[in-house]
């Protein structure tokens, strides 16, 4: 089954991907990440009001297999987090762009948006894996 | 030819003791030499080892010992342990005499279908120890107040750093460096506290309690974690929970190091508030062993389930939805995680927790707590005799310790040894330190030999004494709760009741327990059923006799602090143990102290490091490691104060030479050290590794050799020769040692001239370490002293010349293995020419786009075949790793390839579509007794395909899974560690109506 990279979401190298819903950004992990990862267990996600840095790691989702850091594809603050991801990480792999999100974060800086891989530029990369 | 075989691989001939370790016999290895296109062992070591490196048979033997007979070898070592002397030692300090219920001795300790078996990494054939360890983590859970209990750690003193690691990760205050430790903690703990705290740059701080508790919260500033010791090593008890709470309240981790049988008595320090709790659970049936192995424990709140550190055994459910048990959390591990990793534990002490589980089993809470309640009336007892005598004790509650505040402790401790008894000497008096083995008439011994000393006058009667004793708290209305009366209300005690699980009720009947133990072991694969071909593993014979001293009372039965002259016979063993080991590894000195090949790790890393400062060269830091090592050493690494960088490997698996090279050269000025494991991780011997190691050297790194796969080059190739500064060993692989289902292991250090020095020492016994030793590494001296005879007893009746000629034949039949599967399963890496070392990948990848085919699949089918899996996705994703060792013999060699030769063929089924891609046999395995039995089967394959594919010959020995294939996510999901309870089980079970 080819894995789905929607043209709404933009992505990072480290395969998180951010959709811009008016002021604010949802974070969660490509289809990619979730697909190597297999049976996803657990997810640890920091509180609300948290502050993310670009590039640095917030948190991690553990699998059967490994468990894989998550690193911020922009600054800003958490506005909300998935509790219901937290409390059944089976979503995370069972639909990443849906109930699987991670985040909602108020960006500091959105122009970092541009900065990220769009659907087309995401899938090529990742296909050639 | 065959001739040519018996004369092995050089002239010195071969002891009778090599024909019953070595599996294939000469014509055998004649008949696989041809199929190799061979015709003698030298010819084959001539292909396999590189020849700068390799030796002749003279050389490699130089400074080992001739073969001889099991008996010749046994006489020898009973000498040994003549000169050991085994006293009463009443020294405490974390080791306690205590009785090994025989039924213990002889159907767990020596019985190989528990010493034999490996990790339980397969899980559908390891149901019967993973229960055992269920069982053990259930005690810890229960002893504790905790609902998070490990497998078991290597020892106590560890445990306790492991802790300090977890509080000091889990702690938000990056700020925070400080640990404060309570200054009664035992003194071998403190010393290996400290040796794990410098490099991470944490500060040790000794605080008494009580003061803690006066001074507010400023002791607390910068602090991120407690330890208290719980009773102190002067045995003294007094109510923790107030200075817990202000602790807490300061943001600091409590850990509490506890007693297991005082905790029989004492509320569990989880209630109390701690959050982590270690300890020792040596008194609870395992022998002194002078100093090991044992079990020691970790417990945590559910909060830090995710960090506890080494393995956790957790239910889940299989395909047919039964509750099946396997290893939880596996992620957290090092070979997952590497330099992430919550600890670069490796091994537990799995053979000895599931003697402390049985012992809890055997005893229930019931008989546990009348050997704790005895201790305390003996202490109690031993207390008024003392005072009769005039001499001063210290006054408080206590459980077992009793300090003697005495100007003449000297004169009394040698009346006392002079009487058969070691006591402990302290700054100010005299300790004694009761135990199971503790009676009245011992006590009568006891206090005759200190009132002669002592000048006193008559002696009282230790019978009286206790028979008055008995009176009063009979009169005093507390007879069965003795501690009510002799601890008053300053002590929290245990209220409500616990170990209710049915296993820790049902077996007071050794009729019942003896077929209950027997339960667990038939459910278990291990070398008594057939090979465990696990690459980087070697699982091979050992023998009955290697085994046999470790049960004798003179290795058995000393303390780890005992006089040194009581333990002559240990040092002999030790010397002759280190001088071989030196001689094996062309280096200088050898140190036995770490349990395990990751402790080896660390305590090399550290003796490189503690050789850099003294040079002033404090700034190497940086440590080279190939992207192919194993997880433990980016992990070990780490908390070697270490900065990790790897080195890329080429396609052929070796290290990437022009890589190497660059990262030496742009670390030139802070290069430490580079780990490499040789032969490689991949099961070749890699050209050039002089040339690595030079380049190291160069840039002023000293080279790490990780051991793991010596036994393709014992009495072939010497690491001290080729240019290693360090190697460590796993007596646990090459030397015989068992793997006991997961532990013990035994992985010594052996290191060049330059490094002599620095080898570790330890604060309580002489002659032990360098002149400029680094700190323990481990809680005892020698490590896991009692069961070094296994690996004397290899080395003296295999010889140099056996030595060598297992290596050949290790390497011989990895080599026709190799052969033998390349038609089925490409192998993945060779050497240089065309041959593999003494193990071999096999790619597995193909297939699962092929056929849709994961190596697990594999990995289960074999069962049904009678195997255990060879090693899984290790060190290669989609592929296994097989190793053979010498031990099997040609028989069993075909039997497994005709096996992976069926599989494949199954393979190529479904491949062909003549097969399901999911309703097939390789899917569908393991398949249980049950399931090919039930009265309905509507597979599209037989029965007998499933469940004894090889004919009906396999059922004469068939070890059936115990469950099907277990569904891993559940478990780690839905986290269970403990046995369920009575009253949860009366809840999960229907009602009737």
């Amino acid at each position: 089954m080819a894995l789905s990279y929607p043209n709404d979401c933009r992505y990072a190298d480290s395969h998180e991907y951010v959709r811009a819903e008016g002021e604010l950004i949802r974070v969660g992990i490509s289809a990619f990440a979730v697909d190597q990862l297999g049976d996803i267990v657990f997810v640890e996600l920091p509180e609300v009001g948290a502050a993310l840095s670009q590039g640095r790691s917030f948190g991690s989702v553990e699998s059967v297999k490994a468990v894989e850091e998550v690193i911020a594809p922009i600054s800003g603050t958490i506005e909300v987090r998935n509790e219901a991801v937290l409390a059944s990480p089976e979503e995370l792999q069972n639909d990443p762009y849906g109930e699987g999100w991670l985040l909602l974060v108020r960006p500091s800086d959105p122009a970092q948006l541009e900065g990220l891989m769009d659907a087309t530029t995401y899938s090529a990369k990742v296909d050639g894996h | 030819m065959a001739t040519d075989c018996q004369r092995a691989t050089g002239r010195a001939p071969l002891s009778p003791f090599v024909a019953r370790h070595v599996g294939p016999d000469p014509a055998e290895q004649a008949q696989m030499l041809s199929d190799l296109g061979l015709s003698n062992l030298e010819q084959l070591i001539a292909e396999v080892v590189p020849e700068a490196i390799r030796l002749d048979a003279t050389a490699a033997a130089a400074g080992l010992p001739a073969g001889c007979s099991e008996a010749e070898a046994l006489a020898e070592l009973q000498q040994i342990a003549a000169a050991n002397q085994v006293r009463r030692s009443l020294i405490g300090l974390g080791y306690h005499d205590c009785i090994t219920p025989a039924l213990l001795q002889r159907h767990v300790f020596e019985n190989p279908a528990w010493y034999t078996a490996y990790t339980p990494y397969q899980a559908e054939i390891s149901q019967g120890r993973l229960e055992a360890l269920l069982n053990f983590q259930t005690l810890i859970s229960e002893l504790t107040g905790l609902p998070i209990a490990n497998a078991s750690l290597l020892d106590e003193a560890t445990a306790a750093a492991e802790a300090m690691s977890l509080s000091y990760g889990a702690c938000r205050e990056s700020s925070a460096q400080r640990f404060l430790v309570d200054a009664e903690v035992l003194p071998q703990t403190w010393a290996v506290l400290q040796t794990r705290a410098e490099p991470l740059g944490i500060e040790l701080v000794p605080v008494k309690p009580a003061a803690l508790l006066a001074s507010g919260t400023e002791p607390f500033a910068g602090a991120f974690g407690l330890l208290l010791q719980l009773p102190g090593a002067r045995g003294l008890l007094w109510d923790p929970a107030e200075l817990i709470a202000a602790a807490r309240a300061a943001g600091v981790m409590v850990t509490a190091a506890v007693d297991p049988l005082a905790q029989v008595l004492l509320a569990p320090v989880g209630e109390l508030g701690v959050e982590i709790a270690i300890g020792s659970s040596q008194r609870l049936g395992i022998p002194l062993g002078f100093g090991g192995p044992h079990a020691a424990f970790f417990a945590t709140t559910r909060a830090h389930q995710r960090r506890i550190p080494g393995r956790l055994v957790g239910q889940s459910v299989d395909a047919e939805g039964r509750p099946a048990l396997r290893l939880a959390l596996q992620t957290r591990e090092q070979h997952i995680r590497r330099d992430k990793a919550t600890s670069n534990i490796c091994t537990a002490q799995v053979l000895l927790a599931v003697m402390a589980g049985f012992y809890a089993v055997h005893h229930g809470p019931d008989g546990l707590a009348q050997i704790a309640r005895r201790v305390l009336r003996l202490r109690e007892a031993l207390r008024r005799g003392l005072e009769q005598l005039g001499l001063a004790v210290e006054p408080g509650p206590g459980f077992d310790t009793l300090l003697l505040r005495t100007p003449s402790a000297s004169a009394l401790l040698a009346a006392a040894e002079a009487a058969g008894f070691n006591l402990r000497l302290e700054p100010d008096g005299l300790a004694i330190s009761l135990d199971e083995r503790s009676s009245l008439e011992e006590l009568q011994h006891l206090l005759a030999a200190l009132a002669a000393a002592a000048t006193a006058g008559a002696v009282p009667s230790a019978m009286e004494l206790g028979s008055r004793l008995e009176q009063e708290l009979a009169a005093a209305g507390c007879g069965e709760a003795p501690e009510q009366l002799l601890w008053g209300h300053a002590v929290p005690r245990r209220h409500r009741p616990w170990l209710q699980q049915e296993v820790f009720q049902r077996y007071r009947s050794e009729t019942e327990l003896l077929r209950y133990i027997q339960r667990l072991a038939t459910r278990d694969f291990s070398l008594v059923h057939g090979m465990i071909p696990l690459g980087s593993c070697t699982m091979k014979l050992n023998a009955a006799a290697e085994l046999q001293p470790v049960s004798w009372p003179a290795f058995a039965g000393l303390h780890p602090f005992a006089p040194a002259a009581q333990s002559e016979g240990y040092r002999r063993l030790v010397a002759d143990l280190e001088r071989w080991l030196a001689a094996i590894t062309g280096f200088a000195g050898v140190s036995l102290q770490p349990n395990a090949g990751s402790q080896g790790e660390y305590a090399g890393l550290l003796v490189i490091r503690a050789w850099h400062h003294s040079r002033g060269e404090q700034q190497r830091t940086v440590c080279l490691i190939p992207t192919s090592a194993h997880g433990t050493n980016p992990a070990s690494a780490v908390m070697a104060g270490l900065q990790v960088v790897p080195v890329a490997c080429d396609a052929q698996g070796n290290i990437d030479h022009a890589d190497l090279a660059a990262k030496a050269a742009a670390h030139s000025a802070e290069l430490a050290a580079l780990m490499v494991t040789y032969p490689s991780t991949h099961g070749v011997f890699e050209q050039g590794i002089q040339e690595i190691c030079a380049v190291v050297h160069q840039h002023g790194g000293q080279v790490y050799l990780d051991g793991a796969n010596l036994n393709a080059q014992v009495g072939l190739a010497k690491p001290g020769l080729y240019g290693a500064d360090v190697c460590h060993l796993n007596l646990h692989k090459t030397f015989c040692i068992p793997h006991g289902g997961g532990g013990p292991g035994v992985g010594p250090i052996a290191v060049a001239e330059h490094l002599l020095p620095f080898l570790p020492g330890h604060p309580l016994a002489q002659g032990c370490g360098g002149a400029e030793a680094i700190g323990p590494v481990s809680a005892a001296p020698w490590g896991s002293a009692s069961i070094l005879p296994i690996s004397w007893m290899y080395i003296r009746l295999m010889g140099g010349a056996g030595l060598r000629q297992a290596s050949a034949v290790a390497l011989l039949a990895a080599n026709w293995m190799a052969e033998q599967l390349e038609p089925h399963f490409p192998v993945l890496y060779r050497g240089a020419g065309g041959r593999v070392a003494h193990e071999c990948i096999l790619d597995l990848r193909p297939l699962k786009r092929s056929a849709g085919l994961e190596v697990d699949d594999l990995a289960k089918r074999l069962m049904d075949y009678g195997f255990h899996a060879p090693t899984v996705s290790w060190p290669v994703a989609g592929t296994v790793m097989v190793e053979p060792t010498e031990s099997e013999s040609l028989a069993e060699l075909r039997r497994f390839c005709a096996a992976m030769a069926a599989i494949r063929a199954e393979a190529a089924a479904i491949e062909s579509g003549a097969s399901d891609p999911v309703d097939n046999p390789l899917k569908r395995a393991p398949h249980t007794l049950a399931a090919i039995t039930a009265d309905a089967w509507s597979r599209p394959y037989s029965r007998s395909t499933g469940g004894y594919p090889l004919g009906e010959q396999q059922l004469e020995a068939k070890l059936w899974p115990a469950v099907a294939r277990i569904d891993n996510a559940y478990g780690d999901r839905h986290l269970v560690c403990t046995c369920p309870s009575l009253e949860e089980l009366a809840t999960s079970l229907p009602t009737r109506a």
